[in-house]
């Protein structure tokens, strides 16, 4: 099947066109949504016969490059639309439209009754269309043309509900942010395809990728690229200082959140570092930039986790905090941990918000935490998925989120790099502390709403996405078992992306050496830190609520700071928006164009008129007047003459 | 038919079409909208024709008819096109019948009149792509004026007559000095082929031989007729109020090919007849159109009225293509002529879908509105559509220009530095931020206006004309090789000419 894998783009597109030109005229919901679905089901199983397929072929033919058309030709540019079957690529199409499939399962029930429940299903699916050029394209032109069009997406799903409000504003002004924001990163990311073009005269993977060994090209040309690069995945990946929109996107609907916003499109930034990885290992400054922003983005959005209300909110910081690891994994050249995390994190990330989205629903649209309690017996099925779910992602062996979280951190310390171990396992108590506080506030204690509220568990629709979720969760870590324990299989993980990293770790030669009692001991510290983690927060929560309380007032401007998110988008506004809103507005227009150019202008027909206005009155009328000046005129002419001869 | 003399019947029919139209009684309006439509539709069919004739391996002028005219000037009626005149009369001749189209309603005051005036309009634009005299193409140049003069002061708003002053007067002024440049060249071109001429072919040969500072003079000359038209920053301000003044089918024509002129003007004889002033200056001009897409753009964000936004816009995007041109690559020359084809789709399209709201409401002040996506759904897609055309979303037309246009100018060696695409590849970044800024307030929100909540969506004509661009705006996203190819040899001949140095013999 791998010569069919453009199906896995062709059909979600169908699903858009389909949904989009006629999903709003037949209004049957069954027709519209198992069409959304369907099309993504098919997209998976292409996916996974490819896998069968290229699983069975030798270690070094993984590799197969479908081409569909020329897109464009001019100069030395030449761009297919061709799709890159290998190792990487497959990882990611399985994660897209697997974990993409349940979520449109999940979302027939969630969406129920919606007016635009075909626009719903129509920007979904060219998502998923969108999603797929990127992560299977064999050139940057097309994985921008995906980049860009997910970013599109993005913008319609979190402007869905584009009459409402949302926090100060509208659910249309955190669209926005979310497209500018990622644009900034966009423009990043074209810069470095200019250079990349300009340096190897290529924008293909396989001929860009061979150049950088082949060619002589300066230690600072690479740095520049790998810069570029990584702005972009800081706008797409929402990392310290573009994460500002992710936040936000919480203003669409639940399940994109979950898709869109936690499983696959803000992990488009991991995916490039990776597959561009012997670029950035040609830049080792760079990387180091890249762990440090990491490590930096992971204990700071985990920070702002421990004190929001909303749950969508603390789901949307751990997000950015999760994100901020695999770029860690990136920046100290673990680019398999990081797509390990990636995987993983897809699983227990999007069961977490779909979880959300089923309390959210049950709970009449009711998102503040402080409002909940006590659902666990209302509501068993979400319950118990979730609460693996916040398992996995505390990092509780054996379930997922345990071995590859492990996989980062310990690469990191192996790699020499201590004090962003320490920040990394600083995070994980962190995480494990805000995430059962928030299981803690909705699940156990006391009911603290009003009961007529009847919260009830979700359709079947929606539940058994959520088991499906929780077993990949659970499980899905078991791909990755750590060599140590694995045995003479080593890391399955790690062995089939091997052949993907192999030139960028050869470039590295980053492994120092190491025991197996270090990484055991390193591995114990956390575990053992997030278990008291997660004992505290059901100390806090439960047992003791009051202590919260006193904790928060005590230190009331830490609090304080951590509940408006530092103010990062207060500061934004007032150093950047409005200076550059004023100033084009005054500046410019009102003074540049306005009063010096047409002025300019005008002046200039002023001074013209006023001079024919002079000018004018030597017309007397006077024929002896004229009679002289003609005269001298002419004296003057051939005195002229006379003297040029 | 002779196939040399396509061009001409491609430029007559319009022509034969106004003249016709004198004896149609001016009550019978509709009757003048379907005559004009169809005579428009019959040249673009003709375009068509020349289309499926031409040779895009060759990279001269095709269809080359000549005649004399004045002959002993060695003035002549030249006209012949190649890959770049085609594209840009392709344009002209589709979008001409869709705006005639677009003011099936909107224009109900001197049908007849107006109906005459686009014609009269079409005819000039088509010469003004067609000529390969430089007198011709003058005359075709100056006598364009003249229609459009009358469609912004006739139909236009309410500061019509201001508008329509201002922009005969901007474009009057380039006009003049470049006659006398023209008047110029020709008689230069006596101390290197032997005898005064106007015709582009021969002097080809001539400007090139020309000495440095006459060159520079000459391209200054030209360049800034050029600039005022296409508009160059900071010559643009006629251009907002021409905008918002005009009635939508000016807009749009002016948006779609006028603007275009300046820019074909650029390329054709800018660069091959002055090929070392054009080197001296492509710097300065660069900067010119990099400040243009910056300042085009941080304006168009802070406008109220929706046609002064989109027309700051086209300041910004015009600065992509006269950035390609500067650079002279072939990637950045490509991606220029793609971006002038796709800046007439995206930016008439929006002009056009301002014009269809405007008809209905009866204004253009971005905070009347407000909540559209619920009353007009079909129109809100496509306005949407529209504006990421503009903003340069990949898939759609606008990304192939602009991304050409950077890449090509980053690695010009003329440019020879980072500078130029770094600040240039901002404009990607506030394109997106007044164009979806005014979609938010526009269709996002609830609706404020009360009058607002009984508007009709697009109706099928309107649905027609916006498909009608909406699959170009497709096309050339998809594949875009269709049209680059067609220009692909001409801007290679456009470098060659530029890069090759020509003995110089002394004039005079």
């Amino acid at each position: 099947m791998t010569q069919y894998i453009y199906l896995t783009v062709l059909l979600p597109l169908f699903g858009f066109l389909f949904n989009g030109i006629v999903g709003g005229r037949i209004k049957n919901e069954k027709i519209i949504g198992w069409i959304g679905s369907g099309t993504i089901g098919l997209s998976f199983l292409v996916a996974v016969s490819s896998f069968f397929q290229t699983l069975g072929l030798p270690a070094g033919d993984r590799k197969t490059i479908v081409t569909l058309f020329n897109w464009l030709h001019a100069g030395g540019l030449n761009i297919n639309v061709s799709y890159q079957v290998d190792q990487l690529s497959l990882v990611m199409a399985l994660i897209v439209t697997g974990v993409g499939f349940i979520i449109h399962v999940y979302s027939i029930g969630y969406m129920h009754g919606d007016k635009g429940f075909w626009r719903f299903f129509a920007y979904m699916n060219l998502f998923i269309f969108a999603m797929m050029n990127l992560v299977l394209g064999d050139n940057f032109v097309l994985l921008f043309l995906g980049w860009e069009g997910v970013g599109l997406c993005s913008y319609l799903l979190i402007g869905f509900w584009y009459d409402k409000k949302f926090e100060k504003g509208t659910t249309g002004d955190a669209a926005k942010k979310a497209f500018i924001v990622n644009r900034i990163g966009d423009f990043g990311f074209l810069l470095g395809m200019f250079l990349i073009y300009s340096t190897f005269g290529s924008l293909n993977f396989t001929e860009v990728f061979s150049r950088v060994d082949a060619y002589n090209v300066p230690a600072s040309i690479f740095n520049f690229i790998a810069l570029f690069l990584f702005v972009g995945a800081i706008g797409k990946s929402a990392q310290i200082p573009l994460f500002v929109w992710l936040p936000d996107a919480m203003a669409g609907p639940t399940p994109v959140s979950a898709l869109i916003h936690a499983a696959t499109m803000v992990t488009a930034g991991v995916y490039m570092v990776a597959r561009c990885s012997i670029i950035f290992a040609s830049a080792p400054a760079i990387l180091t930039v890249i762990a440090i922003i990491g490590a930096f983005t992971a204990i700071f959005a985990a920070s702002i986790g421990l004190v929001q209300n909303d749950i969508k909110k603390v789901l949307a910081y751990s997000t950015v905090s999760q994100l901020g690891y695999m770029f860690l994994a990136m920046g100290v050249g673990a680019f398999t941990s990081g797509i390990f995390h990636v995987m993983t994190h897809a699983f227990f990330k999007a069961l977490l918000f779909l979880g959300a989205g089923s309390v959210i629903h049950s709970m009449h649209e009711e998102q503040d935490i402080q409002n909940y309690g006590g659902l666990k017996k209302y509501m068993p099925q979400t319950y118990f998925t979730f609460l693996i779910a916040a398992l996995a992602i505390s990092g509780i062996p054996p379930l997922s989120g345990f071995f590859s979280k492990d996989d980062i951190l310990w690469n990191t310390f192996a790699n020499g790099h201590i004090i962003l171990w320490i920040i990394g396992a600083g995070t994980a108590l962190l995480t494990a502390f805000y995430m059962f506080r928030l299981y803690f506030l909705i699940f156990e204690g006391k009911e603290r709403f009003n009961l007529n509220k009847h919260p009830h568990e979700s359709p079947k629709l929606m539940t058994i996405p959520l088991m499906v979720l929780a077993v990949l969760s659970a499980v899905g870590g078991f791909i990755g078992i750590p060599a140590l324990f694995a045995g003479e299989n080593g890391n399955l993980f790690e062995s089939w992306l091997a052949p993907v990293f192999q030139k960028a770790n050869t470039r590295l030669m980053v492994y120092g050496a190491h025991s197996g009692m270090e990484e055991i001991t390193l591995m114990s510290i956390t575990v053992i830190g997030a278990a008291c983690a997660i004992y505290f927060a059901r100390y806090v929560y439960l047992k003791n609520p009051q202590f919260a309380l006193d904790t928060s007032r005590k230190f009331k401007g830490i609090y304080y700071l951590l509940l408006n998110k530092y103010f990062v988008d207060e500061i934004y506004d007032a150093a950047i928006v409005n200076p550059v809103k004023r100033g084009s507005e005054r500046l410019l227009w009102k003074f540049t164009d306005v009063k010096i150019i047409d002025g300019a202008v005008n002046g200039t027909a002023s001074l013209i008129n006023y001079l024919s206005g002079k000018i004018r009155k030597i017309q007397t009328g006077v024929t002896q007047l004229y009679a002289m000046v003609m005269m001298i005129g002419l004296v003057i002419a051939l005195f002229w003459i006379i003297m040029s001869l | 038919m002779e196939t040399n003399q396509l061009l001409s019947y491609i430029l007559f029919t319009p022509l034969l079409g106004a003249l016709l139209l004198l004896v149609f009684q001016r009550e019978n309006e509709n009757e003048i909208r379907i005559f004009g439509l169809s005579i428009s539709v019959i040249t673009f069919g003709l375009t068509l024709m020349v289309l499926s004739k031409f040779d895009s391996i060759n990279p001269g002028f095709q269809f080359v008819h000549k005649v004399p005219w004045i002959t002993n000037l060695n003035i002549s009626y030249h006209v012949g096109i190649d890959g770049l005149s085609l594209l840009l009369l392709l344009l002209t001749t589709f979008i001409t019948p869709l705006t005639l189209l677009s003011s099936w309603k909107a224009i109900n005051k001197k049908v007849k009149e107006f109906t005459f005036f686009m014609l009269l309009l079409e005819v000039g634009m088509i010469g003004v792509f067609v000529s390969l005299d430089l007198f011709l193409f003058y005359v075709f140049w100056e006598a364009m004026l003249i229609p459009m003069y009358f469609i912004i002061g006739i139909w236009g708003g309410e500061r019509r007559i201001y508008a329509s002053v201002k922009f005969f007067l901007f474009t009057m002024t380039g006009s003049l000095i470049m006659l006398v440049a023209i008047i110029w060249l020709g008689v230069s071109a006596g101390g290197v082929v032997g005898h005064f001429t106007t015709d582009l072919v021969e002097l080809y040969s001539v400007g090139p031989a020309l000495a440095k500072n006459f060159q520079n003079w000459l391209f200054l000359a030209f360049a800034l007729s050029f600039a005022i038209k296409i508009p160059l920053f900071p010559l643009h301000t006629w251009l907002p109020d021409a905008h918002v003044e005009a009635p939508t089918a000016g807009s749009i024509i002016l948006a779609a090919v006028l603007l275009k002129m300046g820019t074909y003007g650029l390329i054709r004889f800018c660069l091959p007849l002055f090929p070392e002033a054009a080197i001296t200056f492509a710097p300065f001009l660069s900067v010119l159109a990099v400040i243009g897409i910056i300042y085009g753009a941080l304006v168009a964000m802070v406008q109220k009225d929706m046609k002064k936004l989109v027309a700051y816009s086209s300041v910004s995007h015009l600065g992509f293509v006269v950035l390609g041109i500067f650079a002279m690559t072939q990637e950045s020359m490509q991606g220029a002529i793609i971006q002038m084809v796709n800046h007439g789709l995206s930016t008439g399209a929006l002009f056009f879908l301002v014009g269809v709201i405007y008809e209905r409401s009866h204004t253009r002040e971005i905070s009347d509105y407000g909540g559209l996506a619920k009353i007009v759904p079909v129109y809100s897609a496509a306005l949407l559509i529209a504006s990421l055309s503009s903003i340069g979303l990949p898939g759609l037309n606008g990304f192939i220009g602009e991304f050409l246009i950077l890449l090509g100018a980053f690695k010009s060696p003329l440019l020879n530095t980072w500078g130029f695409t770094v600040f240039a590849a901002t404009g990607v970044i506030f394109s997106a931020v007044y164009l979806l800024w005014m979609y938010q307030r526009v269709i996002f929100g609830v609706v404020k206006n009360p009058k607002m909540e009984h508007l009709p969506d697009m109706n099928k004509r309107e649905i027609f004309i916006f498909a009608s661009l909406l699959i170009f705006i497709v096309w050339i996203g998809v594949y875009p090789n269709t049209f680059l190819k067609i220009s692909d040899r001409s801007t290679a001949r456009v470098l060659i000419q530029v890069n090759t140095p020509v003995p110089r013999e002394i004039p005079k």
